[in-house]
């Protein structure tokens, strides 16, 4: 069973940026685009598993630290001429809470 | 039916009036109407009270309905006296003054109320909120004897009550917490531009800026800002939301969330209570303006009237900023949703700015600045969900222009008459372009200049005038790579930008977007970073570093490896250690199990494999020992590589050395092009290897040699010769002349080796060895900018609280 768990507030992701989740899953990266859309994705590049939550973030795509892949972060996939997708994750606003949709049963872990 | 239902409602704002009217036109007689009001005035338009503080009308023209409108219609009105309570159980409310009434029928328009700041202070005199005709009269009496107006919020309300005071003879300061004013609305670009021309008529704005505390004793005096600053103010205008105002359907029960739940009908939980306005809860959404609250009345006045309707469906809401002159406007969603995309336009010059969001071929969204006239076209095919495949290619240049399309987009440039003004500054039309191309033969970009002064002033025309070029001449024109754009955001080449960043001194990357006519949103990552340097070498005082647009490597102040750690290289000046700053070392691979511990090329340690989350306790037990960030991850200054010269070699003519470490101390934390290497060799064996750095010196018996343009790599360079120098002073001139024409005039994330193969070293020498007042120039603007960039970035992020959230997770989650 899904759940939604709340891990931080809007503010804590910068515009045009990203911060990472750790979750039982694995590192999810979720993305704040200049117009405060949120994108949510494994934190893993197609290519060569690169970090994309460290990659800069432009319109609605980041572009890999590692090699310059660029992702499209609605699709979740990257951009031609390379191929490859990413697994998605849900991620809302409520308020300016950032909630996070993960399969496993999963609580925030003490500071 | 012989008794009439009682229908009481509760607001005699525009909702509850205007919800009323739409009942009296369906079904005049079937309901006995009371209206209760908390102002005591008749109905008036809300949404005019910034043209009555702007001065531009009165509060007798906004008065929708008279008194005479409430006696025609026989509606009892209850002006002043605030409904305080809701007994659901016997249908009955009671109002402040003791009175209760039964109700059939209770529709509840109860408005929003402002967001007052929980700041100590808010309660002060002087401090007022933008909601009804009293702030109005409050404001204009503060206008009379006071000087200094602080509006807090840089929203639509704010603004016009910003000009409004302004208007009245006060100086005014907005404060704004976010970085763009009306986020909500406008995105960066219209933000920044609404910004400048408010600005321009004297309106100070501070954007980023947080409310600490309203200060003062009985009345305001100032406004203290959590970075320091106080703001004086005789006045102060909470202008930082509003919340749907629910306390008294709260109280009685009725659902709410944000704001009292309804459903189609307008109806609550309750069957016999309805809502309308800024105070409900529709499908998860809630309004604050005008259009959506008179589709709830219609709404409204089907269900009462028990006319079949198709209820309300929600509504997308278009925005206009009421401040005669400036022309803002916005329509539908740019918040959440997939699959988007923008066509954007900018024409500086007349300072427009045009952006639409498109998703599965309709508009869901727009932002005008500067040109609205069709703004009303576009809101119209979003409401009404059109496809705009057929329109797509002319959709920005507005309903005139759809209809000429065609696939190719520089068909709007070969559609346009040879009437139309390309250049602004110099009055230069099509036609008089393209017959000068045709009858001249015009090949090149310098002889339209030449010939016709377009683009030849400020320059922001240039990628038009290259399209003409490219249109006329057809396959023969290539643009040349002066102007070969910096990346596909914009027709500008790197020197053309910076160029024009210094023309019309652009201090910030959405400066730069808008005047340069940026064709995304917020560039890539190729031109992001070159902005990024190019503003903060032109502006090195005053120009406030973009982050955002820095590769990860400059933003964490260490290099990212294969498996996403990072690896650490603190400074050694010019190459030389100490048993203290190695045992440091040494501790610190220990503490964290940094794994690999490697010696580099430039005469440093290398710390790899350090996790991201442990970079500011590495750095911080690095200072501890002296040591500061060696930039070994920036396009800045490197090493600067010594041997051991004159004090210890047998061979040694000069301290080479002590040489190195002056010069690294002085050029350490500069920004460049990309990165710069030196090195210093005591005497011509050349040991520190000189001759592959960007600036090499080599010491002979008379003095120095300077070598430039060196580097290893791919493709190995050796320096050209520069000239010798014979004093220390002379050889500290040459090396900031030198480093500061490189970051004036490289291309971002061009070396040395490849600048000065592309201008030719008889430039660098003109500019140096044979201009003395310019080299002397050049360095003192080196050390001007080197004030603003000798901190050390790890011990402002270790122990200076910089950027926490760069290197911590936001969130830990483990399994429950």
């Amino acid at each position: 069973m899904s759940e939604w768990i709340t891990v931080g507030r809007l503010n804590d992701i910068p515009s045009r940026g990203a911060r990472r989740v750790n979750t039982p899953e694995g590192a999810v990266a979720i993305f704040r685009t200049s117009d405060d859309r949120l994108f949510a994705m494994e934190d893993s590049c197609p290519h060569r598993q690169g970090p994309i939550s460290q990659g800069i973030v432009h319109d609605t795509s980041v572009t890999c630290p590692l090699h310059g892949w660029v992702i499209d972060l609605e699709l979740a996939s990257a951009r031609t001429p390379d191929h490859g997708c990413l697994k998605r994750y849900e991620v809302m606003l409520e308020g300016d809470e950032v909630r996070l949709q993960i399969a496993a049963r999963a609580i925030q872990a003490a500071e | 039916m012989s008794k009439k239902l009682k229908l009481v409602v509760v607001g005699n704002g525009m909702a509850g009036c205007r919800a009323v009217e739409e009942l009296l036109v369906r079904d005049p007689d079937r309901y006995e109407i009371s209206i209760f009001g908390a102002e005591p005035e008749v109905n008036y338009n809300r949404i005019m009270l910034s043209p009555v503080l702007a001065g531009e009308t009165t509060f007798d023209e906004i008065v929708i309905n008279g008194r005479d409108w409430y006696d025609q219609n026989n509606i009892d009105l209850h002006a002043g006296d605030e409904v305080i309570a809701i007994d659901r159980a016997n249908k009955m409310i009671s109002t402040a003054s003791g009175g209760r009434f039964p109700y059939d029928r209770l529709l509840l328009a109860t408005g929003s109320l402002p967001f007052i700041l929980p700041v100590p202070g808010a309660t002060l005199n002087g401090v007022i909120a933008f909601r009804d005709i009293q702030d109005v009269r409050a404001m204009m009496a503060a206008a009379e004897k006071g000087d200094h107006a602080v509006v807090i919020g840089g929203g639509l309300l704010g603004l016009e009550a910003a000009n409004g005071l302004h208007l009245n003879g006060m100086k005014v300061t907005v404060i704004h917490l976010m970085k763009t004013l009306m986020e909500r609305q406008l995105d960066e670009a219209a933000g920044y531009l609404l910004q400048c021309e408010l600005e321009r008529r004297g309106i100070e704005v501070l954007t980023g800026a947080s409310t600490a505390e309203l200060l003062g004793s009985a009345h305001v005096e100032g406004v203290a800002l959590k970075d320091g600053r106080v703001i004086p103010a005789d006045l102060v205008v909470m202008a930082a939301g509003i919340r749907p105002n629910i306390g008294l359907a709260k109280v009685a029960g009725i659902e709410c969330n944000r704001g009292i739940l309804v459903d189609d009908d307008m109806c609550s939980s309750d069957p016999a209570i309805f809502a309308v306005g800024e105070c409900i809860e529709h499908r998860g959404a809630i309004y604050g303006l005008v259009a959506p609250i008179w589709d709830m009345c219609r709404a409204f006045g089907d269900r009462l009237a028990a006319i079949d309707g198709e209820g309300y469906q929600g509504s997308v809401t278009s925005t206009k900023l009421k401040v005669t002159g400036v022309d803002v406007f916005s329509a539908g969603d740019f918040a959440g949703g997939e699959g988007r995309e923008d066509i954007v336009f900018r024409d500086a010059a007349r300072g427009i700015y045009k952006r639409i969001v498109i998703a599965e071929d309709r508009i869901i969204g727009a932002v005008l600045y500067g040109d609205v006239a069709d703004g009303g076209w576009y809101f119209q095919l979003l409401k009404e969900a059109q496809s705009i495949t057929d329109k797509r290619d002319m959709l920005i240049f507005g309903p005139g222009m759809v209809g000429a399309g065609a696939a190719n987009p520089n068909a709007a440039i070969a559609a346009l008459p040879d009437s139309s003004e390309i250049c602004g500054c110099n009055g230069v039309c099509k036609g008089t372009i393209t017959s000068a191309i045709t009858e001249k033969n015009l090949q090149s970009l310098a002889e339209i200049r030449k010939h016709t002064k377009a683009s030849a002033s400020c320059g922001s025309c240039t990628g038009l005038v290259e399209s003409l070029l490219a249109l006329t001449l057809g396959a023969e024109y290539e643009a040349s790579s002066a102007t070969k754009p910096i990346c596909d955001c914009t027709h500008h080449g790197h020197d053309n930008v910076r160029q024009l960043i210094l023309a019309h001194e652009l201090k910030s990357i959405p400066a730069v977007m808008q005047m340069l006519e940026w064709r995304t949103p917020d560039g890539c990552a190729s031109c992001r970073p070159a902005l990024n340097y190019y503003l903060l070498c032109a502006w090195p005082a005053e120009y406030v570093d973009d982050q955002q647009s820095r590769f990860i490597n400059e933003r964490a102040h260490a290099n990212i490896q294969k498996d996403g750690t990072y690896s650490v290289v603190p400074r050694m000046w010019g190459g030389v250690t100490s048993a203290r700053e190695l045992r440091a070392i040494a501790d610190v691979a220990d503490k964290f199990a940094i794994p690999t511990v490697k010696v580099t090329g430039g005469q440093r340690i290398d710390l790899l494999g350090v996790k991201k989350e442990d970079l500011p306790a590495v750095w911080a037990d690095l200072n501890a020992a002296g040591m500061v960030s060696g930039h070994a991850y920036g396009k800045a200054l490197r090493t600067v590589k010594t041997c051991v010269g004159s004090e210890w070699c047998r061979f040694g003519t000069q301290d080479s050395t002590a040489m190195g470490v002056l010069l690294e101390r002085l050029t350490w934390g500069s920004w460049m092009p990309h990165k710069f290497k030196m090195a210093v060799s005591g005497c011509p064996r050349n040991c520190a290897e000189a001759t592959i750095k960007d600036f090499g010196i080599v010491a002979v018996d008379s003095g120095w040699e300077l070598h430039v343009g060196g580097n290893g790599g791919i493709k190995v360079r050796a320096t050209d010769f520069l000239c010798k120098v014979t004093s220390d002073d002379e050889l500290v001139e040459y090396c900031l002349a030198f480093i500061q024409l490189y970051r004036e005039q490289a291309r971002y994330l061009e070396r040395t080796a490849p600048w000065i193969e592309r201008v030719g070293l008889d430039h660098i020498k003109q500019s140096l060895v044979e201009n003395a007042e310019l080299r002397g120039e050049l360095a003192r603007r080196f050390l001007f900018s080197q004030r603003y960039s000798q901190s050390d970035p790890w011990q402002e992020r270790a122990t200076g609280g910089v950027d926490r959230n760069e290197f911590f997770p936001m969130a830990e989650l483990e399994m429950a």
